[in-house]
């Protein structure tokens, strides 16, 4: 049975790519969901504000109350070189890609089209086998335009593509005017393939303390559903490589993921609920499935259940919410 | 000869240039001025940096310069080439090593950056003070002038000592050289290798203690020899100004620079002569040949060598037509027949024209002077004074120069106008606050004109004395030859204002020139800015014809993503408008000069500031001068109501004008008022907290950690509520203690430095609009007069008596006065709210000895003190010694008091038939341990000095003079880590185990704060720090558990951030404690790296992480069966790097060596754990059975 999938240019052992989470800070997890059947590891991000930050409190704090008193002129010893860049980052990734056969994908996320993007050359270097490309953008600005979110998505790619060699994916939220034609722009750009979707950590709210908190909640099955629709819709439209992530929680997950068209399914939550252990399950159900469903291979499934090859394309679009909102039973009837 | 290589530094960087690579071993210390040295020392080391036998000097940090120079004296024993740095009381210190070292014939040079000795009062600043005071010990004494000589006479010190065997004071004035800029020759490798003599090194190796050759050394001596081994060293002393001499000769052939012992200057025929040591010396030279060109017959010695003094030398060096000398030296020896280089010169030409030396034919008239005492500044106008003096017929003799003294009549007159200064030397005045980064920037400048062009350059920056919203002033030169002009710029080119509102106050353009430019940075545009300048300022920039211009660079750095550092826009506009290089070859060198400077710290920060730079010229303008039109005048320093001292002295040091008071304005015994710091309205706030009363629940916490005591709280009667202005808040109060009464939360705008600290801690939230706190930072401008008047009204509302207050009850015990006001400590200060929680339980009684630091600083710094009174006139009094002996200082009083306290019980008895049998039991036998039984004894004393008044004997007398030792005093003992851990340790263990009644109060930083960030033996693990830069390796020193070993020592560790009412607890505890009590405060630091306005949270994550621990050991609990020590600290509710990680000092080591910081921070948790159980461990054990 042939579970290999093509992802970025690359020929994966089978669509079990670990997301980029905190699961790959720990060079022994990366090991070890390798050892599990992992075909790929999505690194954890490496972010604009790390970046941009610490380099900045590092001056803050450094030159803070400098000068301004005769007996102490500064506060801390010179230190001639810090690592306020990405440099813990690519030792790591450098260690990752020496410990592991499989591929290593970095991940770099920011939202502004500014002096961090340079850095993704930096993870080419440390021989990162392709980039996530994550733009995390959340526009609050009434006077901003939904064209220049775009312009600013798409500036950031081609910036970061004219400067690499390495495949690159944008990992993007679903929330665009028309989802459609932003991949296409993707496309166009130069992206190599799309990651569906972003999640945004929405806040909530601590009522003791009237705190807005920011607890990071685990992805619930209905999650799946936005890119289930979307990669469904697009496959087949673009011809771009499409990874399914966000609810992917069971083997039933990936399986769907990968009818409606994604080339790789990514996990994480699930991981982080019951082990890491269970890349290993998934990929043995995987298995038992094809072999139940007498299916040969994963590209045999790819994109087969997409909008273009479904019986029922309009199950995808406005026709199949009506039908949705009009099977539930009304309250107390 | 190599190629010369400029560069551009200091004075201490040019002597630890040269110590660093002539040593193997330096032991230091931090004090001011030298501190740099030792910190240079120890970066080149941290860096890898080799000296000349390519091996990396040992840099070790000792807990004091007598430890230091112990150290030295056990490092020089056994072979190794070593030295050290100090100034001031440090170089006191190591006096008695010295004697040694120099009574064992034993090379080696200490660089010394001379600073004032604490007399009346304590200097950082510079003059000889402390090196005359070493003069005796038999260590050679070599004086360097300026930042070059500072460099090239540390090399030929170096040298002379291994060939002479004489050990040296290298020597150069404390700030006036050692912090000042100037760009120099580097001395090279190559030149120092040919300096040292291998064969000497080799000696002095040998010379040492080794038990393949043992030796005895050190040995103890009687009457019968003694005397004759003295003598036996006069030959080396003998020989020493020939070697020094060939050295400096050596020297010249290598370098081209010629010095001698004494350089004479001037005219060949000269009458006058001035003789001097130190950076005055440049002042006089470019004085002496300014007249000279004028005809005048005058001429200078500059004393290199002054100990050994050869006589013969210094005669040899005065022309034969020399007909008067004066003599000036730049300290004080009260009672002596002179100054020391008086007396010296005097002696030696007496001597030298008994043996028929030199030309002179008749012995010249000599004065002597003293001048620039503490860094006063020495002009070329002071210089011709003192040659102005020499061409009386009988000229004053020990006379000062520089100062009025009007007292006694010592000074000289002269013309303050007299200018040497030239045309081609650009001069410029930079005023700027310490946070916006104009030194920063000027330093920079400096470098720029001196390391890429031909120009020479010069920078000394003049700071004042508070440690929040400090004004800095930049003397800028730039040149064509090499500046020497050791002075602050006199007649400026161009002025700037980095802060629009200094304008209030000072007249800025005091020194411009006429046709000289002024740069002002306002947020006002150039057609509005003119009305709204005051008169004196249109004046002087309409009368000297000046060129205006005007940028608002704090937009421009806004924008920029620059915050408030406004110091790369300033030196941009300086460039532009100052023509000091081509404006695109000075923005050129500025670009590449940020990546250089930022680029360490990433990109970023680098772009932000090229940014800036792009954006500047932009927003430049010139400003259209019109007439003269304003009525607005200067504010005065103080308000008009002010006493009387405080507006004829303090305010006039306030106002800039300390250096025109007469020597009758002030006080001869180092005597001063407290309560005056109420009369510096310094308005550095940008915004001050405005109180919500609606909202507000009167818990006292915002008042408790008020850094600067500048927001309290009072609850009163409503009838005190009559006349209150229209904005005054009040709300009913909540307390039950107070029903009806009124409560309310004032500010006082015009002290309050906007720290924020109070809004963080504040726990109430706005119901609908949850941003929103019961107190929130407003723009201070819009509120200054509505609230001064609220704050005036707030400040004559009686607070409640202080017997009614459950002291223990924060939100009742917040209301006492705060008798610690306004210090100007660091915005946020994390030490401060702790002393003035002492102020406001026990200051009416309280004597307090302070450490010299930070407290000593913010608590005793002209020219205000933030000590006060209460209504009563009461409040603590206070005093500072020293920084090794605070300690014994405090116990001092407490033994004083308890004697007097004795002697007036025993004459209380004596007296009892007038005094009446009651009145003296009552008196003595006075239960004092509340605030009720301390204002019952205090009626009874009075009522005791009454019935006193009428008895006429002896006794009655003597207990009318200590009657009041009968009211209880609280001792109180404050300092830093530096302080308890290291040099005063040795003393607070001993006070400690006195048993007497004293509280010292330890507020640990971690870290030496007042001299900038060196480790202590508080410093934890992984923390970075000047002396520890790669992280410290060893564990913090457990004081704690040292003070619990004796038993009877009450002891307590508070962070007031995590526990604020276990602070108050442990406060009253110690107090009321019979025996020595120390409390161990955490007090967050600027030098910790933190956002200061959240320092009450660092102190809880260090509580809640484990790192620091709250608990009390009660001796007296023992004595009821119960186990002494309570730990009060939570369970570690937060991992450890959480909290180290939130804080600078612990995460640049992540950035810069991650591996280290990884390794220590396991240490650490290990560490703090073992530490924990040990604590759960001993507070767990059963005393019931005891």
């Amino acid at each position: 049975m042939d579970l290999s999938t093509n992802y970025l240019g690359m020929t994966l052992h089978n669509p079990l790519v670990i997301s980029s989470s905190s699961i790959s800070k720990n060079i022994d997890n990366i090991r070890q969901v390798e050892d599990l059947g992992a075909s790929a590891v999505v690194l954890f991000s490496l972010f604009e504000e790390d970046i941009l930050v610490s380099s900045q409190e590092l001056d803050y704090h450094l030159n803070r109350g400098t000068n301004s008193f005769a007996e102490a002129l500064n506060y801390f010893p010179d230190h001639h070189s810090f690592n306020t860049g990405p440099e813990e980052y690519l030792e790591h990734l450098k260690n990752a890609k020496a410990a592991v056969d499989i591929p290593i994908i970095a991940s770099l996320n920011g939202s502004t089209d500014g002096g961090w993007i340079d850095y993704a050359k930096k993870l080419e270097e440390a021989g990162a086998n392709a980039l996530e490309l994550n733009i995390y953008y959340i526009p609050s600005d009434p006077n901003l335009s939904g064209a220049e979110v775009e312009q600013t998505y798409i500036n950031i790619l081609k910036s970061v593509k004219s400067a690499l060699n390495i495949p690159v994916a944008v990992k993007l939220s679903p929330f665009f005017s028309n989802l459609a034609n932003m991949a296409k722009q993707f496309e166009e750009a130069g992206a190599d393939g799309l990651v569906l979707f972003n999640r945004f950590y929405r806040p909530d709210i601590d009522l003791e303390n009237l705190e807005v908190s920011s607890s990071v909640l685990f992805s619930t099955p209905q999650a799946m559903r936005i890119p289930l629709c979307w990669i469904g819709l697009l496959y087949g439209r673009i011809s771009v490589d499409l990874a399914a992530t966000s609810g992917i929680l069971s083997t039933d997950d990936v399986l769907k993921m990968l009818m409606v068209g994604a080339n790789v399914t990514m996990l994480c939550s699930t991981l982080y609920r019951h082990g890491l252990n269970h890349v290993q399950v998934i990929e043995q159900e995987l298995k038992q499935w094809m072999e139940e469903h007498e299916y040969e291979s994963v590209k045999q499934m790819q994109g087969s259940m997409s909008q273009v090859k479904c019986d029922s394309p309009s199950a995808f679009e406005r026709a199949h919410y009506i039908q949705s909102i009009s099977s539930i039973p009304t309250i107390g009837a | 000869m190599s190629k010369p290589v400029f560069k551009t530094m200091d004075g201490n960087e040019a002597a630890a240039y040269v110590a660093y690579r002539l040593n193997e071993v330096i032991a230091i210390y931090p004090i001011t001025p030298s501190s740099t040295m030792g910190e240079f020392a120890d970066a080149w080391a941290a860096q890898g940096m080799p000296n000349i036998w390519g091996t990396i000097p040992s840099v070790v940090e000792m807990q004091s310069e007598g430890g230091a120079a112990g150290a030295v004296h056990g490092s020089l024993q056994a072979g190794s080439l070593t030295t050290t740095f100090t100034a001031s009381q440090g170089l006191l210190l190591m006096i008695p090593n010295m004697y040694k070292i120099a009574g064992e014939l034993t090379s080696a040079v200490f660089h010394i950056a001379a600073r004032t000795l604490a007399t009346q009062g304590l200097s950082i600043f510079g003059d000889h003070s402390d090196v005359m005071s070493a003069r005796s010990t038999g260590f050679g004494m070599l004086s360097s002038c300026s930042v070059q000589e500072s460099m090239d006479i540390a090399a030929i010190a170096h040298a002379a000592t291994l060939k002479s065997r004489i050990p040296f004071l290298h020597f150069f004035d404390g700030f006036r050289t050692s912090h000042e800029v100037n760009k120099i020759e580097v001395v090279g490798e190559d030149v120092l290798r040919d300096l040292i003599d291998e064969k000497l090194v080799m000696e002095h190796r040998l010379r040492a203690m080794s038990p393949d050759r043992p030796i005895l050394r050190g040995t103890a001596q009687n009457p019968d020899v003694h005397f004759q081994a003295k003598e036996t060293v006069n030959s080396f002393y003998d020989a020493c100004p020939d070697i020094v001499a060939e050295t400096m000769e050596h020297f010249a052939k290598l370098t081209g620079r010629t010095y001698n012992l004494f350089d004479y200057c001037g005219a060949p025929d000269a009458e006058r002569v001035v003789v001097l040591m130190g950076s005055g010396c440049e002042a006089v030279q470019e004085t002496i040949a300014f007249l000279q060109n004028k005809g005048e017959k005058v001429g200078l010695i500059k004393v290199r060598l002054y100990r050994p003094f050869d006589s013969k030398r210094f005669i040899e060096s005065l022309p034969e037509t020399t007909k008067s000398i004066a003599v000036l030296d730049r300290t004080k020896e009260p009672g002596a027949t002179g100054e020391p280089l008086y007396v010296d010169c005097l002696t030696g030409l007496h001597e030298a024209m008994n043996n028929g030396w030199g030309s002179l034919k008749s012995l010249p008239k000599v004065v002597g002077g003293r001048y620039g005492l503490s860094s006063k500044d020495f002009t070329p106008a002071m210089v011709k004074g003192v040659l102005d003096n020499l061409t009386q017929e009988k000229p004053k003799n020990h006379f000062t120069i520089g100062i009025v003294d009007d007292v006694t009549h010592t000074s000289l007159d002269y013309d303050p106008k007299f200018s040497t200064e030239t045309d081609d030397v650009t001069r410029a005045i930079f005023y700027g606050l310490g946070a916006d980064g104009t030194v920063g920037a000027n330093k920079n400048t400096i470098k720029i004109i001196g390391e890429n062009t031909e120009q020479h350059a010069q920078g000394y920056f003049v700071y004042d004395s508070k440690k929040s919203g400090a004004m800095t002033i930049s003397h800028v030169r730039f040149g064509p030859t090499p500046i020497h002009s050791t002075y602050l710029v006199q007649e400026a080119n161009f002025v700037a204002c980095h802060q629009p509102v200094f304008l209030e106050r000072y007249n800025v353009l005091e020194h411009i020139v006429p046709g000289g430019t002024f740069l002002l940075n306002t947020p006002e545009n150039k057609d509005e800015i003119w009305n709204k300048l005051p008169r004196p300022i249109q004046h002087e920039i309409h009368e000297k014809n000046l060129k205006f211009y005007v940028i608002d660079a704090v937009d421009v750095a806004k924008n920029s993503g620059m915050g408030r550092r406004i110091n790369t826009i300033m030196q941009v506009c300086f460039f532009a408008i100052s023509g000091v290089l081509p404006k695109d070859q000075a923005i050129g060198e500025i670009n590449k000069s940020i990546e250089k400077t930022y680029g360490a710290k990433g990109k970023a920060v680098v772009e932000q500031n090229l940014k800036a730079v792009e954006a500047t010229l932009a927003h430049l303008h010139e400003v259209d001068v019109a007439a003269v039109s304003s009525s607005l005048e200067f504010l005065p320093p103080v308000p008009e109501n002010a006493p009387a001292f405080v507006k004829d002295v303090l305010g006039e040091i306030i106002a800039g004008r300390g250096d025109s008071l007469p020597v009758s304005a002030l006080p001869n015994d180092g005597t001063f008022p407290t309560a005056t710091a109420r009369w510096e309205k310094r308005n550095i706030a940008l915004e001050i907290p405005v109180w919500d009363e609606k909202i507000c629940i009167q818990c006292g916490k915002c008042s408790l950690v008020c850094p600067h005591a500048s927001i309290r709280t009072n609850a009163y009667e409503e009838k005190h509520l009559d006349g209150a202005p229209a904005a005054f808040k009040s709300a009913a109060a909540r307390d039950r203690l107070w029903k009806g009464w009124n409560f309310t939360v004032q500010v006082a705008p015009e002290d309050c430095t906007g720290c924020g600290i109070c809004v963080d801690i504040c726990p109430v939230k706005n119901k609908t609009e949850t941003r929103l706190k019961a107190i929130n930072m407003t723009p201070q401008p819009a509120l200054r007069e509505q609230e001064s008047e609220s704050w005036d009204f707030f400040t004559k509302i009686p607070t409640p008596d202080r017997r009614t207050l459950n002291r223990g009850r924060i939100s009742q015990q917040q209301v006492q006065e705060s008798l610690f006001e306004f210090s100007g400590a660091c915005e946020g200060c994390g030490e401060t709210p702790y002393v003035k929680l002492l102020s406001q339980l026990f200051g009416d009684r309280a004597m307090i000895a302070n450490a010299t630091g930070c407290s000593s600083i913010y608590g005793g710094n002209l020219p205000t003190t933030p000590w006060t009174v209460n209504e009563d006139g009461r409040g603590p009094t206070w005093s500072n010694s020293l920084f090794e002996d605070n300690a014994e200082f405090g116990l001092g009083f407490r033994l004083s008091i308890d004697k007097q306290k004795e002697f007036a019980g025993e004459l209380v008895r004596k007296l009892a038939g007038q005094v009446g049998d009651n009145l003296v039991a009552e008196l003595l036998e006075a239960d004092q341990t509340d605030e009720t039984g301390i204002y019952d004894q205090r009626q009874r004393v009075a009522a005791l000095k009454e019935k006193l008044a009428s008895v006429d004997s002896p006794e009655a007398k003597n207990l009318l003079d200590v009657a009041d030792s009968l009211v209880k005093k609280s001792v109180w003992i404050l300092g830093g880590d530096g302080w308890a851990y290291d040099i005063g340790f040795g003393g607070l263990d001993h006070t400690l185990a006195s048993g007497r009644d004293i509280n010292i109060l330890v507020m640990d930083t971690e870290v030496y704060s007042n001299t900038g960030g060196q480790t202590s033996k508080a410093t934890p693990p992984g923390a970075v720090a000047k002396f520890a830069a790669g992280g410290k390796t060893s564990p913090k020193k457990d004081l704690g558990m040292i003070a619990m070993s004796y038993g009877n020592v009450y002891v307590g560790s508070v962070a007031m951030g995590a526990k604020d009412e276990h602070t108050l607890r442990t406060f009253l505890e110690a107090e009321s404690y019979p025996g020595p009590s120390i409390i161990l405060a955490y007090s967050h630091c600027i030098a910790h790296g933190i956002d200061m306005s959240r320092g009450m949270q660092n102190q809880k994550a260090a509580v809640l992480s484990g790192h620091w621990l709250l608990y009390r050991y009660n001796p007296r609990l023992k004595d009821e069966g119960k186990n002494p020590l309570s730990f009060d600290s939570p369970a570690q509710k937060m991992r450890l790097e959480e909290y180290i990680y939130a804080e600078n000092r612990y995460k640049m080591l992540t950035k810069s060596q991650p591996k280290v910081a990884a390794e220590l921070l396991k240490f650490s948790e290990k560490q703090i754990k073992e530490r924990r159980e040990l604590f759960e461990f001993l507070a767990s054990r059963d005393y019931s059975g005891e």
